[in-house]
């Protein structure tokens, strides 16, 4: 580090071997930490395939003798409608996300583009309603959709993203159509362009990756959820696969017969849709978290 | 604005009924009065959003609190009782706002520490560290029932495998972890803890460290600063914006912890995971007082405006804006 041991010479200098040293140290630290992370996916995974005397066996068995994958095949087929509830949570997961990207875009081609008198107060009361909890509104939208027949329905999960598709979703938007050059827009009025046409033509183009972040982020959040299932939905054939899962797990063994390694398949099933969705999805996603969070 | 100029000129000399509509909008011809008029239509969707979904049930629930109301029939007017009630009558209130404030004392910092600390170890350009960033952010991927689940099964007092592991390194009695009154908060702090930490958390910080210019590294190398010198005088300070960005977020999100300890322990047990939000949520849609959890969820939501304030208002203290 010092003056002397940069001017010394020799196979291994001091500084390289501090050097070595401590990315030695930054390995270990880092092969820790993925066990850390890494340990409890992969037990959950062989939990999933194990038998149940294995799966409550003492001391603990790490890896099942013989992998039981018929487990998963198990789960899909008992008393529980488990592949109603992935029917549900996939066709919730769309509406919501078609709704969100369409509409958040739409609102945020209006507040990017166009001037017109209280758009500013528009966008600020836009950016205050992500710092309210959820459990001020939760209770009048209750009796709202209690009012409108929706409850034990799947409206009040994926109506309201029709409707601006929330804050962050217009705030993400606003601030890649600011980045977009407004000679674009200009030259296309010019040549007689409607704004309908410059949105859909012309800018939404140049969004595709913005819309991939927000549909990745949408998406992951909506099958997610538990709050608003567990609040909206009674009857299991109705329920997602986040309340579906709680319900599994609150009576494990209505017919007398344990399920845990049953319960642990199906917390597998419902991770590796959205695992497998950032693995692909990983560079949009990570683009939109910086977005929100450096300029926010 | 070039293209608005020209318009005006075609348009001719607004008319008054068409320069009233212009001032409602704020415009001045009548090329931007429809420009405005389509700039609303764009925004409808939002703000009819607004008023259903926000304006309303904010008043509503402002008013709900002050009522007694069980979805059936009317909301019945009985002035401050709810609050009183909340403050004076309800053995659950204070005990649950004080558990939540023990959770976010112990959740903030690890979770947000915790998240810097991986940042800086990714930032080292390090070899596969797209696969170690992957890896820390699975966990919060995972749907928080699921992560629920998992871990009570991984803290099984006794067939649990971190209690054999504890047990295998020679602590004879381990915790009982969810399962015990003691240790239960502890516990699903660190189940938080563990799913947030190289979450969104992480990313924002890392972002936040390839904003550091090189040029003050350099600058700090040849004054002879150390690594310590360096995180402590360059990255620290570069950092604070992004450091007071994540913090409040946390804030925001600890006081409503919920699921986690809803699936797991369902509160308990004997209430020592009963957060705040558990309690609004029992109130409101297991006992549907909605009257009583309306205003409980005006006290949180008193609180967290309180704190998001006190952060900003402090915020000037530590936080260092370039140019600013």
């Amino acid at each position: 580090m010092t003056q002397d041991t940069l001017l010394q010479s020799g196979p291994v200098s001091p500084q390289r071997a501090m050097q070595l040293l401590n990315r030695g140290v930054t390995y270990l630290i880092i092969f820790v930490l993925c066990v850390l992370f890494g340990f409890p996916l992969f037990w959950t995974v062989m939990s999933s395939l194990k038998t149940i005397p294995e799966m409550f066996s003492f001391p603990p068995i790490l890896v099942p003798s013989i992998p039981q994958w018929a487990n998963y095949w198990t789960v899909l087929n008992i008393d529980y409608p488990v592949g109603q509830w992935f029917v549900n949570s996939v066709m919730i997961v769309i509406l919501t996300t078609l709704g969100t990207l369409i509409t958040a875009s739409l609102v945020a081609y209006s507040l990017a583009r166009f001037e017109y008198r209280g758009r500013d107060v528009l966008f600020m009361i836009t950016l205050s309603t992500m710092m309210l909890p959820a459990q001020v509104t939760l209770i009048p939208q209750f009796v709202l959709f209690y009012r409108l027949g929706w409850i034990n329905t799947h409206l009040p999960l994926w109506v309201p993203h029709w409707l601006g598709g929330g804050a962050f979703a217009i705030f993400l938007m606003r601030q890649f159509f600011l980045t977009l050059p407004r000679d674009l827009d200009e030259a296309a009025l010019i040549d007689g362009a409607g704004y309908f046409r410059i949105f859909w033509s012309i800018l939404m183009p140049l969004c595709k990756p913005v819309l991939a972040t927000l549909a990745i982020i949408t998406i992951i959040a909506s099958w997610s959820d538990f709050l608003g299932p567990l609040i909206y939905l009674n009857t299991p054939e109705k329920f997602t696969v986040s309340v579906g899962l709680q319900f599994f797990n609150a009576v494990p063994e209505v017919g007398g017969e344990p399920m845990q390694h049953l319960l642990m398949a199906a917390c597998v099933m419902s991770m590796v849709p959205i695992i497998l969705m950032f693995f692909f999805g990983q560079r949009f996603f990570v683009q939109g978290i910086v977005m929100s969070g450096i300029k926010g | 604005m070039a293209v608005a100029e020209t318009g005006a000129p075609v348009g001719g000399a607004p008319d008054s009924k068409a320069s009233l509509l212009s001032k409602l909008v704020g415009a001045q011809t009548p090329f931007q009065t429809k420009r405005a008029l389509w700039g609303y239509v764009y925004a409808a969707p939002w703000i009819l959003g607004l008023i259903i979904f926000w304006g309303g049930p904010i008043i509503a629930s402002f008013y709900f609190g002050f009522t007694e109301y069980a979805v059936i029939g009317s909301p019945k007017f009985t002035g401050l009782s709810n609050y009183i009630r909340a403050f004076s009558g309800d053995e659950l209130f204070w005990p649950s706002l004080g558990r939540t404030f023990t959770f976010a004392g112990m959740y903030i910092p690890f979770a947000v520490g915790g998240a810097l600390i991986l940042a800086i170890l990714l930032n080292q350009k390090l070899m596969g560290t797209t696969v170690f960033r992957t890896l820390f952010f699975v966990p919060h991927l995972i749907p928080a029932v699921a992560l629920a689940v998992l871990w009570t099964f991984l803290l099984a007092p006794r067939v649990g495998p971190v209690n054999e592991f504890l047990r295998g390194i020679g602590i004879s009695d381990p915790p009982g972890w969810l399962a015990s009154r003691d240790s239960a908060l502890a516990s699903v702090t660190m189940i938080n803890v563990w799913a947030a930490m190289g979450g969104n958390t992480m990313l924002i910080f890392l972002a936040g460290l390839q904003g550091v210019p090189q040029e003050l590294y350099d600058a700090a190398s040849i004054d002879g600063g150390g690594a310590w010198a360096k995180f402590r005088h360059v990255t620290l300070p570069m950092l604070t914006p992004t450091i007071f960005f994540n913090v409040v977020l946390a804030v925001i999100g600890a006081l409503k912890v919920f699921t986690t300890a809803w699936v797991a322990t369902q509160g308990g047990p004997s209430y020592a995971t009963w957060f705040f939000a558990l309690h609004i949520y029992f109130q409101a849609f297991q006992y549907f007082r909605l009257g009583y959890g309306s205003a409980l969820a005006w006290v949180l939501a008193a609180i967290l405006i309180f704190f998001t304030w006190v952060q900003v208002r402090y915020s000037r203290r530590w936080v260092h804006y370039e140019g600013g």
